[in-house]
Order: structure tokens, then sequence, then C-alpha cells
């Protein structure tokens, strides 16, 4: 149902693209209209990656193409893409930190203007304007690296509009924003749509897509399964879309009575981070701690592992206390930890499988005097990665050689080894396809019935609804609910979240 | 989901012939040899290929081939050693003063074997201590390598200047020239000490925890971190090490020298460099074998000693260093390769 | 007057400078004195050029080591083709092509370092070597004492003159508006020019500026270009002063350069360092090579100072730094 209130900036038609044989788009197209605010929704591994790459032109598709302004395959390069009004905002917002806000912004305006001078009060003005523009103030001379997150994606935005933007391609703008922030970057989305730029808002979301969106597009394992306006769609509908499924995953086995505390955390505080935060965690539970970016999830996640010190607070493992300084600590007290972010905090990408399951369980593999008792090294490795179902040509194969799913299970596989009473998964499935993401699932509900006390910190609201007993809820460093998996519907804990 | 068949397997440890002469480190032993054949025909009368110059070409690789291993240890880690002439240096120099000042050049039996045996302590302990000051310097300040090595370096070779005023320290008993000049059997006693150091570094590289935690931590410090290796740790052991592997490189310089002084060696910096890079050790971190080290250090002395008899100059040499180094980046490239 | 903000290195580095000062005139009263004042300009011509296109690269994000050999290279063949070749070209004539051949030499840093994307440290080892092989292989060795004519009259043309009222004689020689017309040339360039800013970009973040389209190969030509240029630069003025073209000169004096660089503040990391730090660490070094010997402490120990100043000097901001990162969990 294209939107015909007005001749479209953007139409993308037929587009597919495979890689290496594999799918990533098949058949997908929809228009976006000046001023227009669409949403691209999908979960993690349904294209939208790959979509954002042939619109800014970085990747070509196999059929299909981009038309700009009714002139089609009119992209055909990242240059084309800027000269035709696209700027994509990365997560990373690709700004320079050592460059004042003015700089930032007006640089890339300047040099296609092919200056060669500096104009400080030109790149002032260019600066300022943006800033108009998206209705907020801020120290144009300050430098970026010494700017929160939020302001970071203002200069990105800012630059964006300086570059003559008539479409912001906004890459799960949310992800590192606290509520506020949110809230204050839904209201400039609706500014800049009603100056006439258009912004396609990539995320998988549910709450803050209803909140901003004219239009929503909703992708699936790389083919459009859904697209209309966004009144047509309710929450309960567009989880269905994303997903395929009707209602959330089936609640885990009940948790049998009875079953001994194994972590025990009381009272944790950190500056502006946790406050109060006290939580217990029994053999076999898998327990859900979910909120949005600065409610404290993560920083609670690294407060388990010994990665962030404590102002006060206890925790202890079986009943003994302990003192986490460190990751070693942690691991010495039985505590194991997924990270938030695979590739740069989990896998040593260029090492082999093997090592990469091995390397925490080197110590305990000594043969006498320091050196490593290989034969039953290796035939543990081999272990696990049949247990976890791993697939490679062979263990010597360098981790980066796997899909994201895989990855994920060579993460798993090294924490397994050392068997921990306490396993926390931070975000365990992002980047997964929906098919690793179940096997997870599957091997998260076995390892609670084997008697680990698990911990999913996930702001994917189906996954902490299918998999966990109870659910904590943060806010602003402190748990403010409690409620029990598979109790209530997606769209009430996302309300929740959002409250 | 997948069937199990695909499931990766341990890989099968037997000799593939066919794989080896494809991998890095079999290119390089074929390079090896090429350059031995080329500088056994090109040099006059076959003197390339005599017994002089084979035992002369033994005794003179090791003390560089040592500083190579230090270099080496130091790059698995993601780091590099810009020190490690002036721990060889400043470590000789710990040991000459006890030599000379001990018992003097005259010192025979008993009394030569322990002003030796002390000298060795005192070289060692030099070494190490250096060593812990580049880890602490770089694990728990967290200097980038470069400038904390740099600085180290410049300390170190600053001291032994300011000892020795800049001059040689001599006048060793004739016991300790056994370090670099003696033979075992024929063989170069400073050849039996770098493959025992080859050997040792290799088993610890391959066969123990702390090896493979240098190699982790250098591919990547923060998931290591993450699972729990003890950077802080690892850090520092490896640079004592590296420190430790300079300070026998100073010993074997200093005897085959018949002494010691602030600036000996100073070519020999580019030289470990090019020797690791030349021996397919990323310069980024995380790999390389003591195999390809040995291999780099083998075909430079074939080339060093083929050129020396083609009468070419040591300014000479050292241009063929820089553009070898050069090359073989740029073959190599590792520009590209690059995972970070 | 703005606040003293310690955190800054050039503030750290400025109060090392006047504390050594200061330490220095209390033990010599005439530390204090004009011809010490033109012996520290003097003797900071030439590294001062230096420093200033270290300053360039390590903004850049890289690190080059062979700019030395590069001047060694420049100045000694300039100089042995006027005097083997027996014409005496005007001395603007001889510098021009000193500059370039070091702009030459830059450019072979450049095809490895933007062509082939090689670590810049390694290649400028290399390259360091190469040229300094090249140079004393095919080039020559020998020293040259008899000096064209014209870098002779050069080395004469005097900017101040006099005699203290003790008698002491001091001068400073043109020379010295080179290194003024390098710093003047080079701040322009880096915060006046998009080129500058370029570099500056780069360095902060080379991913960033190949996303929003900036040529960074070619902002990396220039860099290695510039530097090499700035090496001919000392390198022959190096030579007029000393008025002997010494083939074995110079190389070695790169630590002490990118040591002085370094304790201006500027990063290895890239994107961060500027003019005034870079002075004040040349300043410094300068300081430490002429006049440690008037504290008591003998010459011999200049290496550990410097040694121990870039420990303390760079260690001090990396520990803050490490913690402030670990605070923040």
């Amino acid at each position: 149902m294209p939107d015909t209130r007005q001749a479209p900036f953007v139409e993308i038609t037929g587009v597919s693209k495979s890689y290496a044989g594999v799918t990533a788009l098949s058949d997908v197209g929809f228009t976006i209209a000046p001023g227009e605010v669409v949403c691209l929704a999908g979960e993690n591994g349904s294209g939208k990656s790959t979509l954002i790459k042939v619109l800014s032109g970085v990747v070509r598709p196999d059929r299909g193409g981009v038309a700009i302004d009714g002139a089609s395959d009119r992209v055909q390069s990242p240059r084309d893409a800027i000269a035709a009004g696209i700027q994509v905002i990365f997560q990373d917002f690709s700004l320079f930190p050592n460059l004042s806000v003015a700089e930032n912004v007006a640089f890339s305006a300047e040099l296609s203007e092919g200056r060669r001078l500096v104009r400080r009060s030109q790149m002032r003005a260019i600066a300022a304007e943006a800033f108009e523009r998206v209705g907020v103030a801020i120290d144009l001379e300050r430098r970026v690296d010494t700017l929160s997150v939020a302001d970071k994606q203002l200069v990105a935005i800012c630059r964006a509009l300086a570059s003559k933007a008539r479409l912001i391609v906004m890459d799960e703008p949310t992800t590192a924003l606290t509520e506020r922030e949110v809230r204050s970057l839904l209201a400039i989305i609706r500014r800049l749509s009603a100056d006439g730029v258009a912004v396609l808002f990539v995320s998988h979301k549910l709450a803050e897509i209803f909140e901003v969106c004219e239009k929503i597009v909703v992708l699936r394992n790389g083919a459009k399964v859904a697209e209309g306006p966004a009144g047509d769609f309710d929450l309960a509908g567009l989880a269905f879309h994303m997903t395929g499924r009707t209602f959330a995953e089936a609640a885990p086995a009940a948790l049998p009575a009875g079953r001994p505390v194994v972590l025990e955390v009381e009272r944790l505080n950190r500056g502006d981070l946790l406050h109060d935060v006290s939580l217990s965690l029994r053999s076999g539970e898998v327990l859900g701690i979910t909120g949005l970016l600065g409610s404290g999830r993560t920083a609670l996640a690294k407060a388990l592992f010994g990665l962030l010190p404590l102002d006060s607070g206890r925790i202890a493992v079986d009943g003994r206390d302990v003192a986490l300084g460190s990751p070693r600590d942690a691991i010495a007290a039985g505590i194991g930890y997924v990270p938030e972010d695979r590739l740069t905090e989990g896998l040593f990408l260029s090492q082999s499988i093997a090592r990469n399951i091995a390397v925490g369980r080197l110590d305990a593999h000594r043969a006498g005097a320091g050196f490593i008792d290989r034969s039953s090294l290796d035939r543990e490795v081999s272990d696990w990665i049949t247990q976890l179902r791993i697939v490679a040509p062979d263990a010597e194969a360098p981790v980066q050689s796997l899909s994201g799913g895989n990855q994920q299970r060579v993460v798993l596989a090294r924490w397994l080894a050392t068997a921990p009473k306490v396993l926390v998964l931070n975000g365990p499935t992002v980047g997964v396809d929906i098919g690793s993401k179940a096997d997870i699932h599957a091997v998260v509900a076995r390892l609670s019935a084997d008697g680990m006390g698990v911990i999913v910190i996930s702001d994917d609201l189906p996954e902490v609804l299918g998999t966990c007993h109870r659910i904590l809820v943060m806010k602003a460093g402190r748990i403010v609910d409690e409620v029990a998996g598979g109790s209530l519907s997606e769209g009430d804990l996302a309300r929740k979240l959002a409250a | 989901m997948a069937d199990d068949t695909n499931t990766a397997k341990a890989p099968p440890r037997r000799f593939d012939a066919g794989a080896f002469l494809f991998s890095e480190t079999g290119r390089l032993a074929v390079i090896t040899v090429l350059i031995f054949v080329a500088m056994a025909l090109l040099a006059p009368g076959g003197r390339f290929v005599s017994e002089a110059n084979l035992s002369s070409m033994a005794f003179q690789f090791p003390e560089f081939a040592i500083l190579a291993l230090a270099m080496m240890l130091a790059m698995l880690t993601g780091g590099i050693d810009l020190s490690v002439i002036g721990i060889a240096n400043l470590s000789a120099i710990a040991a000459a003063l006890v030599l000379s000042s001990l018992f003097g050049a005259q010192a025979v039996g008993a009394d030569a074997g322990l002003a030796v045996s002390l000298a060795i302590v005192a070289s060692l302990a030099v070494g190490l201590a250096a060593g812990t000051a580049n880890g602490i310097a770089i694990g728990v300040f967290g200097l980038p390598p470069i400038l904390a090595t740099l600085g180290t370096g410049l300390m170190f070779t600053g001291l032994a200047v300011a000892i020795t005023g800049g001059s040689a320290v001599i006048g060793f008993p004739a016991t300790f020239a056994t370090i670099g000049n003696g033979a075992v059997f024929g063989v170069p006693v400073p050849l039996i000490i770098f493959a025992v150091l080859a050997a040792a570094v290799a088993v610890v590289l391959n066969r123990t925890a702390f090896g493979l935690k240098v190699q982790m931590l250098g591919t990547n410090p923060l998931a290591a971190r993450f699972a729990g290796v003890d950077d802080l740790a690892v850090t520092l052991r490896t640079y004592i090490i590296s420190g430790g592997l300079a300070a026998v490189a100073g010993l074997v310089i200093m005897s085959r020298a018949n002494s010691a002084k602030a600036d000996y060696g100073a070519s020999y910096l580019l030289l470990s460099i090019l020797i690791c890079v030349l021996g397919g050790i990323n310069p980024y971190g995380g790999f390389g074998r003591v195999a390809g080290l040995v291999l780099a250090v083998l075909s430079l002395q074939f080339l060093s000693s083929g050129l020396n008899m083609l009468q070419v100059s040591n300014f000479a040499r050292e241009l063929i260093w820089g553009a070898l180094l050069l090359l073989v980046m740029v073959v190599n490239g590792f520009g590209f390769r690059r995972s970070r | 007057m703005p606040k003293l903000d310690l955190t800054r290195n050039e503030t750290l580095v400025a109060l090392v400078v006047v504390a050594f000062c200061a330490v220095t005139a209390i033990v010599q009263p005439n530390f204090l004195s004009l011809p010490t004042l033109f012996d520290l300009l003097r003797g900071s011509i030439v590294i001062g050029i230096f420093a200033i296109g270290v300053l360039l690269v390590l903004i850049s994000g890289g690190i080059d080591v062979s700019f030395t050999a590069i001047a060694a290279f420049a100045m000694y063949t300039t100089t042995l083709t006027l005097t083997s070749l027996g014409i005496d070209i005007p001395w603007p004539a001889a510098f021009a092509l000193s500059i370039l051949i070091g702009t030459g030499l830059g450019l072979l840093n450049a095809v490895f370092i933007a062509g082939f994307r090689l670590p810049t440290l390694i290649v400028t080892l290399g390259t360091l070597s190469l040229i300094r092989g090249f140079l004393l292989t095919f080039v020559g060795s020998q020293l040259i004492s008899n000096m064209p004519p014209s870098l002779r009259e050069f080395s004469r043309l005097i900017m101040v003159r006099g005699t203290t009222a003790d008698g002491y004689f001091y001068s400073l020689p043109w020379a010295f508006a080179a290194l003024v017309a390098v710093v003047i040339g080079t701040w322009f360039l880096l915060y006046r020019t998009m080129l500058g800013r370029t570099i500056f970009a780069i360095g902060g973040s080379v991913e960033s500026a190949r996303r929003i389209g900036i040529p960074v190969r070619g902002a990396q030509v220039f860099v290695y270009a510039y530097v090499g240029a700035l090496s001919g630069l000392a390198g022959i003025i190096h030579a007029s002063l000393a008025r002997v073209a010494n083939p074995f000169d110079l190389v070695g004096l790169e630590l002490s350069v990118i040591a002085a660089v370094v304790l201006g503040g500027a990063r290895l990391a890239g994107g961060y360092g500027t003019i005034t730090g870079t002075l004040l660490g040349v300043a410094l070094i300068v300081l430490v090579n002429n006049s440690l010997i008037l504290l008591g402490i003998p010459s011999t120990w200049q290496m550990v100072v410097i040694g121990a100043l870039i420990l303390v000097g760079t260690g001090v901001p990396a520990y803050q730094a490490k913690r402030a990162a670990l605070r923040a969990g």
C-alpha cells in the first residue's frame, strides 16, 4: 500500500541480493515520500542492514534498484547516494573525536564545495543553521570527544543536514540512548519531517516504532512481509510480522520448588549507575533482566563480572561472599559472562575455533610444570564443538569464517567448558539469525535444567518472555518491577519498560 | 539446523608435504634453500660452502637471532620492544664490571669459574629487571609499547653510557671467551645457546598456558580480559622473558667482542625486527612461529655472508636489509590482513 | 589570563622548562643571559624543523623514524653534486635541490604507507636503513669539508649579534628564520587549510574519514612528502651551519626528536598534538642536551634524563587515562 500523497523521493523496486548463495534480500520494494518517517522493522538477520547498504550505494543489488525523484538506478556508489541527498547515520556515528562540533558538522559540506582554506565563521554558520533546524543549542567549539552519546548523535544528524540530506537513514539510533534521550530524538525526527527531510528509522524495538513512524515496512528473512500506515498495526500484529510467530515462545518449564540459591546480590550501589540493586538466583533458574539503555542492565552485568567497581553492596555465590575486582575473580567464583559485543569483547576473530574455546580452560589442563595436556584439552574442545553443534570445516578454522550464530556458540562453548555455577548472558542473540536464536535458547533451557543459574540480560522482549522464569525490569539504575515469565504479553512488558 | 556431519572436527595431526610447501613457513624454507644455493654458486671458488665459512656463520648469527627471539615475544603480544639493544648492552656491562673488578683478566681455574658465574648472574639479573621495568610501564601504567620501550631503551643505553663514560670495559678471564667462541664437539657454543633458547621459546608458546595466552592477548586484548586471561601478568612475564633473552644476547656479543660497550649492536634493532617480519610474525600481534624466525635468521645470515664474499660493503648490507624488510611486508601484505 | 590547566601537556612541559631554567639559574647565575638564550635558539633550529615534521605525521596517526636518514641523504647529495660539478648556484637553489630530494624520499615512504597500507613504524625503519645504506654505498661516505661557497655564505648570514657587558659574544644566524617560517607555515597549514583539518580528521578516525568521502590516501601522501621536504631543509641547514657535510651526521637524532614531540602532547594514536607543545618539547630536549652540565650532571647522563622524561611525561597521562577508564567501568 504505497503512500500516494505526493511523488516519492526514493523508490526501491524489486531489490534482491544474496551473498555466497545465502539470500539476504529478496524482491524488496517500497517508497519514501519527502518528509515521510518510515520505519524499517525486523529482527536481527532480517536483511535490514543489507538494505541500508543498498540504499547508501555501498552494496549493488543483484536485481532491482533505487530510483530518486523518479529517475531509476540513480544510486550506484556511495558518492551517488550522498549526491542524491541520502545520508546514513551509523551506530558508531563516524565522527572525528578530536575536532570541534562545528568542524564535524560542516566538514563534508565544505569539502564537497572544493574549499581549500578553512572558513571558521562559515563553518560555524553552517553548524549553527543545522542545530537551529533540529532545535537544539550546543557549544559549537566543544571537542566531540567531550560530548555525551546523545549529543554525538545530534552532531551526526546535523552533519547529515549540513550535507543537504533529504533522507536520513538512522541505523538502530536508540541503542545507546537513555529513555529521556530517546524521547528528544523522536521529537527531533518529527521536526525534521515537518522540515521536509525524510527519515528511515531502522529498529527492532516495538514501542518507539509506533511513537514516531507514519509508515512501517517489516522485513523477515530478507523479504518484505508487511507494509502500511502505522495505524494499521498494533503491537501484537507487528510482533507477529517480525517474528512470524503469533505469540511469545512457550514459557520455560516450571522451576521445581526448593532449589538452592546460587547467587545472591544485595544492595549494589555504584554512582549514578546502580542504586540498591538486590536479586537472588536459584540453581536451575533462568532470570531475565530487561530495561532500556541506560536503565542499568549492562552496568549490573559488568558488576557481576568484576568489570565495574562498586561503591557498596554484597555478592555471594553458593552462600559465600565474593569480592569481584576483575573478571578473573568472577570466574574463580564460578560466574561466567557472555559479553554484549561479541566481535570485540567475546572473540579472537583471527584465531581458531579450538583456541577460542580453549582460552578459558588453559589453566585447567595443566600436566605439570606449566605444560598443557594437549590431548585432554583437544578432547574437551571437540566435545563442546559436537555438543553445541558448531558448524565449521574443522576446529582450526578461524572464528571469523563462521556465521554469527556459530560464533556465538563458540563463545558459549568457552564458558560452558568452565562449568560455571552462574552464567550471565548479555544480549545472547544480538546479530544471530532466527534459527540459531532458537538453538541458543534451547541451550539456555538445557543448562538451567542441568542446575546452572542463568541470567539473561536483553532488550529483546520475546526472548526474555520466552526463556526466563522470572523477569526483573530495570530503570534508572534500580530494579522497579518483577514479573513471572510467560505471564504477560510482549506489549504489556514493553509498556512496563517505557512507563 | 545443519546436521552433525558438518560439525567441526579437531584436525588430524599428520605431516602434509603439499600443504607445507604452500604454507608461510614452507615458502620461507624454500627461499632459505634458494639463497643458500645461490650464494654457494656465486661465491668465488666454493668458499661459501667451505667448512671455515659454515663455522664462521654459525658463530655469527646466534647473537642477533637471540635478540630476534626477544623481539618476537613482544610482537606476539601486539607490542614491540625497542629496548632490546639497550638491555643487552647494559646487562653486558654489568657482567663486564663484575668480571673485570672482581678477579681481573688474570683469573684462572676456580676463580675464573666463579667470576664467570657471577657475571652471568649479574647480567641476567639486570636483563630481567629491565624487562620488568618495560612490563610495568606497559602493563601497569598503560604506556603504548613503542613509547615505553623507546623511553626505557634510552634509559638503559644512557645508564650504560653513564656508568662506563662511553668507553669499552675490557679485561675478562680467558674462560669467558668460551661463551662466544668455544665449541662443544665442533658445535659452536653460541649456536647451542640459541638452539636451546629457540626450542624453549617454541615449547613455551605452543605447549604452555602462558604461551597460548600471549598469543590470545596479542590477537584481542579486550576479549582476553573478558575470557579471564590475566593480562597484566602475561604482559609482565612476556617482557621479563624478553629482557632475559636480551641479556643472554648481550653476553654472547660481549664474549665475542671480548669487551662490553654502550653502543655495540646498534644495527641489530632493525635486524631483529626484520627477522621477525620476514619470519612471519605479525606486527599487530597474535601470530608467529619460532620455525619461521629460525628460517629468517638463516636466510639473512646466508645472504649476509655471501654478500661479504662478493665484497659488498657493510653499508650495502644495511641497504639490502631495508629493501628486504619493505619487500617482505609488501609480499606478505600485512596491511590488508589487519584484523582489528 | 586563562586558568592553569594541569591536565594539558603543554602546561606541564612549560612548567618543567621553567623549573629547569630556575634551578639552573640558581646553581649558575650566569645561565640567564643572552648567550645562553641564543645558544638554545641556535640549537633548536634543526631539531625544531624535524619536530614540526614529526608532529604532522603523529597527528595523521602514523610515525616516522626515517626523517634523519632523508635529511642526511638530501644534504650530502646536494653538497656532493655542487662540489663535484664545481658549479656555484646561489644558496636558495641549493636549498631547493635538497628539499626536492627530501620530498622524493618522503614520497617513497608514502608509496608503502598510503599505497600498500603497511604499518608506518616498520616501513620507516626499513626506509631509514635503505636510504642510509644507499647513501653510504653509492653516493659516498667521505666527509666534505670544502663546502660550496654559496652555502658558506649562507652560514655567515647573521640575524642578531652582539657582546654582553661582561664580554661574552653572542649571535643568531638567519637560519633561525627558516624555523620560524616552518612554524608559521605549518601552523597555517594545520589550522587554516582544509588539508590540515583533513590530516587531523584522519588521525581522529580513519574509518569515519573514509565514510564521509575524505581522500585519505592523498592526505597521507602529502604528509610524508611534507616531512621529506622539511627533512631536506633541516639537513642542508645543518650542513651549512656546521660548514661540513658529514654523511654519518643526523641519523641517531630521530628518537630525541620523537621524544620532544611526544612530550609536547602529541599522541601516538593520532589526532592530537599542537605546535606550541612541540616547540616546548624541543626547548626541553635542547635544554637537557645543552645545559644539563650546568646543573652539575655529567653530559653522559643526557640519555637517561631524556628517557626518564619520556616515561614520566607520557606515563602520567597514560596512567590517568587508564584509571579514568577503569572507574567508568
